[in-house]
């Protein structure tokens, strides 16, 4: 059974008289410990579909089963109960908290989840650890580069061991060098089991992940061309 | 408690960007603290004052003189007078199981008082020890009442008013000192206390000069009761009592008891009752001009937690993408209004507490200023105020709360 399948998925905004379909009739399957990349132009409904995927949003029609439940049917509070424990995000401009330190931003989804405080700070220790930054615990992160203030994302986005790892272009904003390591750090993720569901302009990047989605006015094409 | 200190430090990144708007509504808040404060500690200065008034005659008494009949009674014609002895002193104490106690006085105006080269005249009034208790008149130190002693063996004693007392001795001490009462020699046992005293027959007691009833009667002649005074144990009887004074006299002096003209009654009881729901009233209506004033400044947080909802759109957003619930969501804004409003608060009272003390530094002369310069600030009052600041910084909170928890993350992380 796939962690996330979906049937004839589709997403339609509506703003005023104009709507928009964002998305048209997606099928997707995707198994545990896969790492797929999704690739297309600008507007095309990448991040549509990842917020679908993260349950940030709800289809408009179609099924989407995440982890053998169909989220499309809950509520809000589900959902976000779904997010913290199920997802982790990992945006292209990091999405820090900018007046708490790397340590508070990692904690956070812990707080969510209601973990009593003395394991929150063996996890949270154990997660600025994990992305190499353990000696970074008290800085806020506008003292931190952009490739380690990505890495603080990514060690929050793991907080509550996720199914999923989901991230928005997470190289966007970064040099090539630091963007490299993020990579290589996803990379690791995956060989560890991780599953990995991920945005990326950069051609290089796409090529060197094992599987691709290609995105194009909202449908999945074979090229892109 | 990980969360409010994150909450803090939120609160203080806010403050920074909105310093302005908040410190305007932190003195709002404090305004609105200061007059809710303000005006309930005067209205309940006023309450104590007249309640304080109100009991200086004595608290829960009724006053009664003699009247004339309207109703023919057993072949007696109507317009009779009515005449108290002082034999129903205690007549009606022993027949009244809800009495608690009874009193009465011979009366004489302008009676000649004199003390060395002094020479005043002043109502002097004949009484009973139960007097001291019922019509308040508590000696000051160094002194006392006219006591059962007296009475029986008529003793030449006197208790000064306060005010009297001033008059003939001025800074002496009078406690032992000969003063003549109708070219009679007295000494002075006692001088009352200076009391506020709103209610009042024959003058003010301060001054009166006292003596015992039995004296009285040897110096004047009198037999016949100018005034009986009563109180009842609980003034929630007091209608019954009523009905059996007029039982007892009635049957005594054979007058319909239901013939309320028989005698002439001055009731306390039911115009203290009367005067507490209006000073209730009062106190009400000040209260919810002070509550207004608060309101005012609710609007004020409100609309700032409206603003930093708008700001803080994408981290509202990115709080939901990481798992909180709307309720976090929810209490997360109604606690900085809270906040906003226990800093004002805390102003509000610290500043309040200062003009109080300051006011009730200043020495007060003149009747008005009795009444209205001193405003008490009672338990009762701080935990009204703190309850209506609390709920308005709730409310303040609580609206602007709602549209956060409303937002859609999706929408509010998209904008780069
Ligand atoms: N909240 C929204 N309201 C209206 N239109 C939207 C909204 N979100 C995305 N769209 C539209 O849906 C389409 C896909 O957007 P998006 O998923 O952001 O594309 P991508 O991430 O591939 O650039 C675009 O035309 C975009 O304008
Ligand atoms: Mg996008």
């Amino acid at each position: 059974m796939p962690i996330i399948k979906m049937n004839g998925l589709s997403k339609i905004y509506k703003t005023g008289k104009v709507s928009v379909e964002a998305l048209r009739k997606i099928d997707i399957d995707i198994d545990e410990n896969e790492f797929v990349a999704i690739v297309g132009p600008s507007g095309s409904g990448k991040s549509t579909l990842m917020n679908i995927i993260g349950c940030l949003d709800t289809p408009s029609t179609g099924d989407y089963y995440l982890d053998d439940e169909e989220v499309g049917r809950f509520g809000s509070n589900k959902l976000a109960e779904v997010r913290n424990r199920k997802i982790g995000f990992v945006f292209q401009n990091f999405n820090l908290l900018s007046y708490a330190t790397t340590y508070e931003n990692i904690e956070l989804p812990l707080i969510f989840s209601g973990m009593p405080a003395k394991r929150r700070k063996t996890r949270t220790m154990e997660l600025l650890d994990r992305v190499g930054l353990a000696e970074r615990a008290a800085h806020k992160p506008t003292e931190l580069s952009g490739g380690e203030m990505q890495r603080i994302a990514i060690a929050r986005a793991l907080a509550n061991n996720p199914a999923i790892l989901l991230a928005d272009e997470p190289t966007g904003n970064l040099d090539s060098v630091s963007g490299g390591s993020i990579i290589e750090i996803f990379r690791e993720l995956h060989a560890d089991g991780a599953t990995i569901v991920m945005i990326t302009h950069d051609r290089h990047i796409a090529d060197n992940i094992p599987r691709v989605i290609k995105l194009k006015d909202g449908g999945i094409v074979d090229s892109l061309n | 408690m990980k969360r409010i200190f994150l909450m803090l430090r939120l609160f203080a990144s806010d403050f920074k960007k909105q310093k302005k708007k908040i410190t305007l509504t932190v003195m709002a808040i404090a305004w609105g603290t200061v007059s809710i404060i303000m005006l309930l500690s005067f209205g309940e200065g006023l309450r104590r004052q007249i309640a304080k008034g109100e009991s200086g005659m004595g608290s829960g008494i009724v006053v009664v003189w003699g009247g004339q009949t309207t109703k023919p009674f057993k072949g007696l014609p109507p317009g009779r007078r009515i005449v108290m002895k002082p034999e129903d002193i205690d007549l009606l104490r022993a027949r009244i199981p809800d009495m608690e106690d009874v009193g009465g006085e011979y009366q004489r105006w302008s009676v000649d008082i004199r003390y060395g080269k002094k020479m005043v005249g002043r109502h002097c009034t004949g009484v009973t020890p139960s007097y001291e208790n019922i019509r308040n008149h508590i000696p000051q130190e160094g002194g006392r009442f006219i006591n059962k002693h007296d009475l029986d063996e008529k003793r030449r004693v006197a208790f000064l008013g306060s005010g009297l007392a001033k008059e003939l001795f001025g800074d002496q001490d009078p406690i032992g000192k000969q003063i003549t009462i109708n070219r009679v020699p007295f000494t002075i046992i006692g001088v009352m206390i200076e009391k506020l005293q709103m209610g009042m027959y024959s003058g003010p007691d301060a001054d009166r000069v006292i003596i015992p009833m039995t004296t009285f009667g040897l110096i004047f002649g009198d037999t016949r009761l100018d005034v009986l005074i009563y109180k009842p144990k609980n003034p929630d009887d007091s209608e019954k009592v009523k009905k059996e004074v007029y039982r007892i006299l009635g049957g005594k002096y054979k007058f319909n008891p239901d013939d309320e003209r028989a005698l002439s009654m001055w009731d306390t009881i039911e115009q203290s009752k009367t005067m507490g729901d209006v000073l209730f009233g009062i106190q009400l209506f000040l209260g919810i001009i002070g509550a207004l004033t608060m309101l005012v400044a609710g609007v004020g947080v409100a609309n700032i937690m409206y603003v930093t909802v708008r700001r803080r759109t994408k981290e509202i957003g990115l709080k939901m993408a990481l798992g909180a619930k709307a309720k976090y969501i929810l209490w997360e804004f109604i606690l900085e209004a809270l906040l906003i409003g226990a800093l004002g608060g805390s102003f509000g009272f610290l500043f309040s507490g200062v003009i109080i003390k300051i006011l009730k530094g200043i020495p007060v002369k003149g009747e008005a200023l009795q009444f209205l310069g001193k405003p008490v600030l009672s338990t009762e009052i701080a935990l009204a105020t703190v309850g209506v600041l609390a709920m308005i910084a709730f409310w303040a909170g609580y609206f602007p709360s709602k549209k956060a928890a409303k937002i859609n993350p999706a929408e509010s992380l998209r904008y780069e």
